[in-house]
């Protein structure tokens, strides 16, 4: 008994905390295929995919990735090459030094990001200057500073994750490349690098997605290259649409899709691994894909997405939302039109309760119930219009009859509609 | 193969800040020899193999490969391979591609390589074993893996730091006798470090005895046991039981020492410390186990010993007897199993007695701690 509350409560928390975690994407996903013109999931209005078309067609927004991916491949570079030597450093030198050193190397991580941004700016300038370079100099280059000033910091990240693995390797395995006839290069290269392989590509992806989010070092550097990140921040100012959704959609499907190939591709070679333990020699290269899918939950959910995606965008192409889109737009100017009138009418009714208790109060004033009846609609409510119609009898039906059916019957509204439509 | 290649290490001096890790070597490896340095670990034997293949420079003296000095030559320009201890295969290559490494270094082709590497599969006795990685083999496996990789090197000399201390013991003494028998086929000097005095006896033609930096002997295996230079060579290899004392009177080759616990005793000074003990100088003298026998009760005389049985044990091929001896050490006894009845002596008293020539006496000095 006990044990089963025990095990709901674990669900309902797991149920909780991932929808903590997965709510907003899911939402933020919602909104990228919705119509409104602001991102939201709700009411629903039509099924659209506008916002990848006007996410395409949005010139800002792909220089913006553009210029991402040239500093994210410029960061990635930058920051392995130099975490590989931190870390190689890190494990040659005496225990003594090490620890300061390792401090220092981990000091970029600690500093805010816009301390980075502002000094890698001011440093670089000086050296400019020193060098009596223009302003127009490489070394003022929006795209070198932000790869530069970036790799400050990721550079870091990216040693932590490579001095992890140099941790595990065994100093000796060089010397007996040495000891063979390798040169230092060819031992570096033969034995430490494969070795280091899994890491620097963690690393690699690391840095390159740090350097993909950052924007707070980039604000200061970017000079004529703005990335994603800040082209996005300066979009926002003027209000979000929900092309934007429709990026981090497609960022998210990304990460994911990545996610899961990693897994599989983990799972397959830990399957042939134990293949091979167990005496057979499996062909690496002969894997069908049956044997890609069997027993694996990552792949199969792998295989249904890349699925769910090609029918996504196959019916995109061929799926076109304008008419529910003029439905519910039609629907909206409507409800708009009928609110104005709603609106207005009180306002007579106001206006009309007022002039009658004027009139009330002056008892002998004629003309107040007639320019009430002309002008309004909405004052079949109010106590004071009825009064007003036992006494003037049938002067004024049509505006009263009007008022009663929200204006839908309009002859203009009904022109209104007509012009639409031809539209 | 020709007679190979010999290596000699003239005043070789090492040197880590105040720590002097060997001095003074001096020692002269025949080509095609198979010569060990045996020691405890620490003494410094590692440090030689190291300065041979060339991971680190002495601080002074020479190293001679065929005649010519290698210093300030690396280790990849050096005709030396080195096995070692924990064999550093390369995890991330197969069999094949780890023992024709040096191959591809000299830049040979695939094919070139493959066909090697199954000549020496076939010599090593792993055939078709070659697209295995080495963590798919066994430790004996592994071990060959990584003589196929040197020999494949084809080196002058081969350099083997410790390379069966993580087996266990059975494969231990099949590749004590596998490694004698690739040694003899290929020709080539092997340098064997190792602190299992069974495994340098069993297999070298030469051994150092190593202790704290200082080589206490060289000589091969029946003189290392039977005619120790050194108090510390004495203990180290195989088991001993020692008497400590003075020189009472030196007689030609034969000593008297009086001992602490036994009276005096004769024994024969080994080579090495002839004419160098003179009377009044401390000495130890030494008696094997198996050199000791029961002497008939009440016997006495300068080679004759008695002592207090404390235990005894039955071990197969032998019985031994332990007794009190000196200094909390204790005398044993081996009597070899040859179907007689052993009688039961613990706690009883018993006189020992051995035959001079198996006696031997050097200078006090330095135990081998056990």
């Amino acid at each position: 008994m006990n044990n089963k509350i025990l095990r709901i409560s674990i669900w309902v928390y797991l149920g909780l905390f991932f929808a903590y975690l997965l709510g907003p994407l899911v939402i933020m996903s919602a909104t990228a295929f919705n119509s409104p013109g602001f991102p939201r999931a709700t009411p629903w209005e039509c099924l659209t995919f506008e916002w990848f078309g006007a996410l395409f067609q949005d010139e800002r927004i792909l220089n913006g990735i553009w210029n991402s991916v040239l500093v994210g491949l410029g960061t990635v570079t930058l920051s392995v090459a130099m975490g590989l030597a931190g870390a190689l450093m890190l494990t040659q030198i005496s225990a003594k030094v090490r620890s300061v050193y390792y401090t220092i190397i981990i000091a970029p991580i600690l500093i805010p990001g816009v301390v980075l941004g502002i000094s890698t700016l001011v440093f670089w300038d000086r050296i400019n200057r020193m060098l009596g370079l223009g302003a127009d100099s490489f070394l003022s280059n929006g795209l070198f500073l932000t790869i530069i000033g970036q790799s400050t910091f990721i550079a870091s990240y990216c040693m932590l994750v490579l001095v992890a693995r140099l941790q595990r390797y065994d100093m000796v395995q060089t010397e007996a490349a040495l000891d063979l006839g390798a040169s230092h290069a060819q031992a570096f290269r033969k034995i430490l690098l494969p070795f280091m392989r899994p890491a620097i590509a963690s690393a690699g992806v690391l840095a390159f997605l740090a350097s993909f989010e950052n924007y707070n070092t980039t604000t200061f550097t970017f000079g004529e290259y703005p990335t994603l990140t800040i082209e996005l921040a300066q979009k926002v100012r003027y209000g979000i649409t929900p092309a934007i959704s429709a990026l981090a959609f497609i960022i998210v499907l990304l990460t994911v899709f990545g996610a899961l190939a990693n897994e599989a591709n983990i799972k397959r070679k830990e399957r042939i691994a134990e293949a091979r333990k167990e005496g057979a020699l499996p062909d690496v290269k002969g894997i069908s894909l049956p044997g890609f899918l069997r027993g694996n939950p990552a792949a199969v959910l792998l295989v249904l997405l890349a699925i769910g995606t090609i029918t996504v965008v196959g019916t995109a192409t061929a799926y076109s939302p304008a008419q529910c889109i003029a439905d519910v737009k039609e629907t909206k100017r409507l409800e708009a039109e009928q609110r104005i009138q709603e609106l207005r009418a009180k306002r007579e009714a106001d206006r009309a309760k007022q002039k009658a208790e004027q009139g009330e109060e002056a008892e002998t004033q004629q003309s107040t119930p007639k320019p009430s009846n002309n002008s309004g609609f909405g004052n079949v409510f109010a106590p004071t219009t009825l009064s007003d119609d036992e006494e003037e009898g049938a002067e004024a039906p049509e505006p009263s009859n009007n008022s009663g059916f929200g204006n839908v019957f309009d002859p203009d509204a009904l022109q209104e509609d007509d012009q639409s439509n031809s539209e | 193969m020709s007679a190979g290649v010999g290596v000699d290490l003239e005043n070789l001096w090492i040197r880590f800040g105040d720590f002097v890790a060997v001095r003074d070597a001096n020692v002269h490896i025949k080509g095609g020899d198979f010569f060990s340095f045996l020691g405890p670990s620490g003494c410094g034997k590692t440090t030689i193999l190291r300065a041979v293949s060339g991971f680190l420079d002495p601080s002074e003296g020479k190293v001679l490969i065929g005649g010519n000095n290698m210093i300030g030559i690396g280790p990849n320009k050096r005709p030396t391979a080195l096995i070692f201890q924990n064999l550093a295969l390369f995890p991330l290559m197969k069999v094949w591609e780890n023992i024709t490494f040096s191959m591809e270094i000299r830049g040979a082709s695939s094919a070139e390589r493959r066909k090697r590497a199954d000549e020496l599969l076939d010599m090593i006795a792993l055939p078709d074993q070659g697209d295995k990685f080495p963590s798919e083999l066994s430790g004996g496996q592994r071990q060959r893996v990584a003589i196929a990789r040197a020999l494949c090197a084809e080196p002058d000399v081969l350099l083997l730091d410790e390379p069966l201390s993580a087996l266990d013991l059975k494969l231990r003494q099949h590749m004590r006798t596998e490694l004698r028998e690739i040694q003899k086929r290929v020709g080539i000097t092997f340098i064997y470090i190792t602190h299992d005095q069974g495994e340098a006896l069993t297999m070298s033609d030469d051994i150092a005895v190593m202790r704290a930096g200082v080589i206490d002997q060289i000589g091969d295996g029946k003189a290392i046991y039977n005619d120790p230079a050194t108090a510390f060579a004495a203990s180290f290899v195989g088991e001993n039981n020692v008497f400590r004392g003075k020189i009472k009177q030196v007689n030609g080759g034969e000593a008297l020492i009086s001992t602490n616990r036994s009276g005096d005793l004769v024994a024969r000074i080994s080579s090495a410390n002839q004419g160098k003990l003179n009377v009044g100088d401390d000495a130890m003298m030494f008696i094997r186990p198996e050199a000791l026998a029961i002497a008939p009760d009440g016997a006495s005389g300068d080679h004759f010993v008695t002592a207090n049985v404390t235990h005894e044990e039955f071990e197969g091929n032998s019985y031994n007897i332990f007794s009190e001896g000196e200094g909390g050490k204790e005398i044993k006894v081996s009597i070899p199993n040859l179907g007689q009845s052993f009688e039961n002596h613990t706690g009883q008293s018993i006189t020992l007695e051995y035959e001079t020539k198996n006696a031997v006496v050097v200078p006090a000095g330095e135990l081998a701690a056990e």
